[in-house]
């Protein structure tokens, strides 16, 4: 082996870091871009079923406005407890975390629970025709996200509860923040695109 | 815990971590003994298959992407076997549709684009410098899906229920309608599995090449394997979601009677073309570019010159990854497309011919103004060149339309193919095992095996596909299991099974060398080739650790730079596994972030895992059953369990 010849010393290095620092960040950040390709390429496929069959909805009355729409106030709602939690975060303050951790975990509940109530109000089956297989594909993808994320969210605010909950988990509290912001996001679009492309 | 607890606990930790022990010690010897400790994997079962070594992983990986190529080129005999005379009765209608299915599919979810990102589980942490791949146990958990997908599919087809519909599985032939039975399911269900593995090997990539490489080296010194890499990391998350998106389409118009590909009630069977295709041009890039970057970084090596024109290089490979998103349509210019779309798709076909020439033209010119050494790597990349010229040649023939309704679905396209992936990745990549067997092994490999194994393997496959033009000129459609004698195809189909097996011994050469190299090869020492990256200044085979200390890098060719002594960094911890992030652009250090040590929970969430989807072939209800024991399993996976690494 070569002889070494020491120039730099870490040792003065913090053990863990927020956003772009932190290696998990950008491992969440490039899930995002994955996941966010399906969502592309499944709105890409409706576009392109709606164009091929020129009439839309196909032989269904369009959907019904209410439970997507409480689910997107719900979700605009918890943009800024996600927004506090993380910055909570960020300053390692345990005790508002914690809080911040037990509200998100609720608001994730919510928009769950009123999805029971969308699926039908889809007014299709998923094999009723083309039309109805990629609503549910859509709506279906965007529930496994919110699943995800309401499980991370749960497990992790049980963690804060522990004597786990310090150092690097505040890191991975403010990653998971991250994350639901995507989930919020994608659903704005996925909303228009559902329930507003079929009323054009 | 209550939240002056926690305070205390912070506190408390610091304190231990200033008192920590560090690699700063002068004492190699015991410095050795301690790295070996903390990051060796335990001896036995339960250490194998909990390890998240990076080169267990990665070697266990590219031994299981060899098995599965050896398959594929058995049913590829198998198939030549049949094909040798006309009307022959080797096999039947049905099982040559499984064979050429299975040969594909195995070739290129199971075999190509899995061994190139296996070589780089193996080999970035240790261009990077650094201690482990980001995410070492996403990596175990990638290599059991992987190797459970692979083991079912092939499962299947020895119970007879393997999948026949080739290798894209076009809808309606794939579709309930037309595929009755399970096989077609087995296919939608293997992507599900190599996807799930290759995505999650993509983003250990990304993140171990952009936050863990050794401090110093800023962007313009990453090597071009490891440029390639990124690339073909970001290629595969951008591409294989559309390939998911579709087969899960496809499974669910199968199982629940969705209509996404049934145009009866609305749906269409273009679509399915679009979204593999999308997928699938890009694939053939993400098999040809990390073997772009095997060569790139194996020339300075045999050419004792840094690599000429480094930065057209990053850019032809950047671009190259930009372009292959836009040519999916050339797969279905016979499909009544409109016709300035067609114009459209021939165009950007040709395009991407251009950042290919400038790569080929800034090899030839390191070859050409260097001191070449004609060792057996540098033997398959002059074949490689050689292949791929021929092949990217065919390839600008069938780009334009006329061209390729006329040789569509025919030996020619056949032909074109196998150049592009046999000359274009397979050449470059026996070369790099040859390169880099010694970093794996601590030995070489022969070089008189290697001088046979190389030109047995180059003329052998021109012999065996050379022809294969012809036949397709001559109208020789692919996928059919025989041809009548009065069509006087025979000789030359016969002349191109003898030479495929001149190929396929070429292989068995391979495979003996590795095994006889492994007991009887020359002891290697650290840096047989006098390379000039970063994974030749560590011991060979590399220590559990990679390096005793991290290497700073001041110039694109590190170990030429320095020839006397190599400039290191000190100071992480050696009581508990370390790592130091740096910076993304100018590799700055950051962090010193601990690193996960070994579980068993990677493997039980990919049992689980397979579980969810071999159940949902049969029911859509496995869903919902599996997801629970997959919970369970990622949750344990994630909870700390109170050692340092977990705490810090
Ligand atoms: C041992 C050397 C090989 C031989 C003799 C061989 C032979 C063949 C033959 C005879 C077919 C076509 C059969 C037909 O259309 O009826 C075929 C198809 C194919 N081969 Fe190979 N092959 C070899 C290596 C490879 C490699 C290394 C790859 C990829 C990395 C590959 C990828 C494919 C693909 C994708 C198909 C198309 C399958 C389909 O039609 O669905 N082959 N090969």
């Amino acid at each position: 082996m070569r002889p070494m010849r020491p120039v730099q010393d870490l040792s003065g290095l913090p053990s863990y870091g927020f956003g772009t620092k932190s290696p998990v960040w950008w491992g969440t950040l490039a899930f995002v871009a994955i996941e966010d390709g399906g969502f592309i390429v499944a709105i890409a496929s409706y576009l392109y079923i709606a164009f091929v069959n020129r009439v839309w909805p196909l032989r269904a009355p369009p959907p019904d406005l209410g439970p997507c729409t409480a689910v997107l106030v719900l979700l605009l709602i918890s943009l800024w407890p996600n927004w506090w939690l993380d910055r909570a975060a960020r300053e390692e303050n345990l005790r508002k975390v914690r809080i911040g951790m037990v509200v998100m975990t609720l608001l994730a509940t919510a928009p769950l629970i009123v999805r029971i109530w969308e699926f039908p109000a889809l007014n299709v089956l998923w094999d009723t025709n083309a039309y109805g297989s990629i609503n549910w594909l859509l709506l279906g993808l965007h529930t496994i996200h919110l699943l995800t994320d309401w499980g991370d969210t749960l497990v992790l605010a049980v963690l804060m509860f522990t004597r786990h909950g310090h150092g690097k988990r505040f890191s991975d509290v403010s990653d998971n923040c991250f994350y639901w912001y995507f989930v919020i996001a994608s659903w704005v679009v996925l909303y228009l695109f559902i329930y507003f492309v079929p009323r054009l | 815990m209550s939240v002056t607890e926690s305070d205390r606990l912070k506190e408390q930790e610091e304190r231990e971590d200033a008192g920590a022990p560090r690699d700063s010690t002068a004492d190699e010897a015991e410095l050795h003994r301690v790295l070996s400790e903390t990051w060796g994997t335990k001896p036995g079962f339960w250490g194998w298959i909990t390890t998240v070594d990076h080169k267990l992983i990665g070697r266990r990986y590219i031994a299981t992407t060899f098995f599965f190529l050896f398959l594929a080129g058995l049913a590829a005999m198998v198939m030549r076997a049949q094909l040798a005379q006309p009307e022959g009765q080797v096999v039947g209608p049905d099982l040559y549709n499984q064979l050429f299915t299975m040969h594909g599919t195995t070739m290129m979810f199971l075999f190509a684009v899995s061994v190139m990102e296996a070589v780089a589980v193996f080999i970035i942490p240790l261009v990077m410098g650094t201690r482990n791949i980001a995410f070492p146990r996403l990596n175990a958990f990638s290599y059991w899906v992987f190797l459970f997908g692979g083991v079912m599919v092939w499962g299947a087809f020895f119970l007879n229920i393997g999948p026949d519909v080739g290798w894209f599985a076009y809808v309606p032939l794939s579709g309930p309608e037309f595929s009755p039975g399970k096989r077609a399911d087995f296919w939608a269900q293997m992507i599900t599995f190599t996807e799930v593995a290759a995505l999650a090997v993509a983003v250990e990539l990304i993140v171990t090449i952009l936050k863990q490489r050794a401090p110093g080296m800023t962007l313009d010194r990453i090597p071009l394997f490891a440029w390639a890499m990124l690339v073909t990391a970001f290629m595969v998350m951008f591409a294989m979601p559309s390939v998911m998106v579709g087969s899960s389409m496809l499974i669910m118009d199968r199982l629940v009677g969705t209509h996404f590909f049934n145009p009866a009630e609305g749906g269409d069977v273009l679509l399915w073309q679009h979204l593999f295709w999308f997928f699938g041009h890009p694939e053939v890039y993400i098999i040809f570019v990390p073997a772009s970057g095997m060569i790139s970084v194996m020339l300075p090596a045999f050419t004792r010159r840094p690599v000429f024109g480094h930065l057209a290089l990053v850019l032809s490979v950047i671009s190259i990854g930009i372009l292959s998103f836009g040519l999916w349509v050339h797969h279905m210019f016979v499909t009544a497309l409109p016709q300035l779309g067609e114009s459209f798709f021939t165009a950007s076909s040709m395009l991407i011919a251009i950042p290919n020439g400038i790569q080929i033209f800034c090899w030839v010119a390191t070859i050409v103004s260097g001191k070449p050494r004609y060792a057996t790597p540098m033997l398959f990349i002059i074949g490689f060149i050689i292949t791929f010229v021929i092949g990217g040649l065919t390839g600008v023939m069938v780009a334009s339309v006329p061209l390729d309704t006329q040789v569509h679905d025919s030996y020619f396209v056949v032909a074109h193919f196998h150049y592009v992936l046999i000359g274009g990745a397979v050449f470059p990549l026996l070369g790099a095992v040859y390169y880099w067997f010694p970093k794996f092994t601590g030995r070489m490999m022969s070089e008189r095996l290697g001088r046979w194994n190389f030109w047995l393997a180059f003329l052998g496959f021109n012999a065996a596909f050379f022809p294969m033009h012809l036949l397709g000129l001559w109208g020789m459609p692919r996928r059919i299991y025989t041809y009548q004698p009065e069509l006087n195809w025979g000789d030359m189909n016969l002349f191109v099974s003898l030479a495929a097996v001149v190929v396929f011994a070429s292989f068995a050469l391979f495979l003996w060398n590795v095994l006889y190299s492994l007991r009887h090869g020359e002891p290697a020492g650290d840096n047989p080739w006098d390379a000039d990256t970063l994974e030749w200044a560590t011991s060979s085979p590399p220590p559990a650790y990679n390096f005793a200390h991290i290497p700073v890098v001041t110039a694109r060719e590190p170990l030429w730079a320095e020839r006397r002594a190599l400039p290191v960094a000190v100071g992480l911890r050696t009581d508990m596994r370390e790592l130091v992030i740096t910076s993304v652009t100018e590799a700055r250090p950051e962090l010193r972030e601990s690193s996960p040590d070994p579980s068993i929970w990677p493997l039980i969430s990919a049992i689980a895992l397979t579980g969810l989807f071999i159940g949902s072939i049969f029911t859509p209800w496995a869903v919902v059953y599996g997801s629970i024991p997959l919970t369970i399993a990622l949750t344990a996976w994630f909870w700390p369990k109170g050692d340092k690494e977990d705490e810090a």
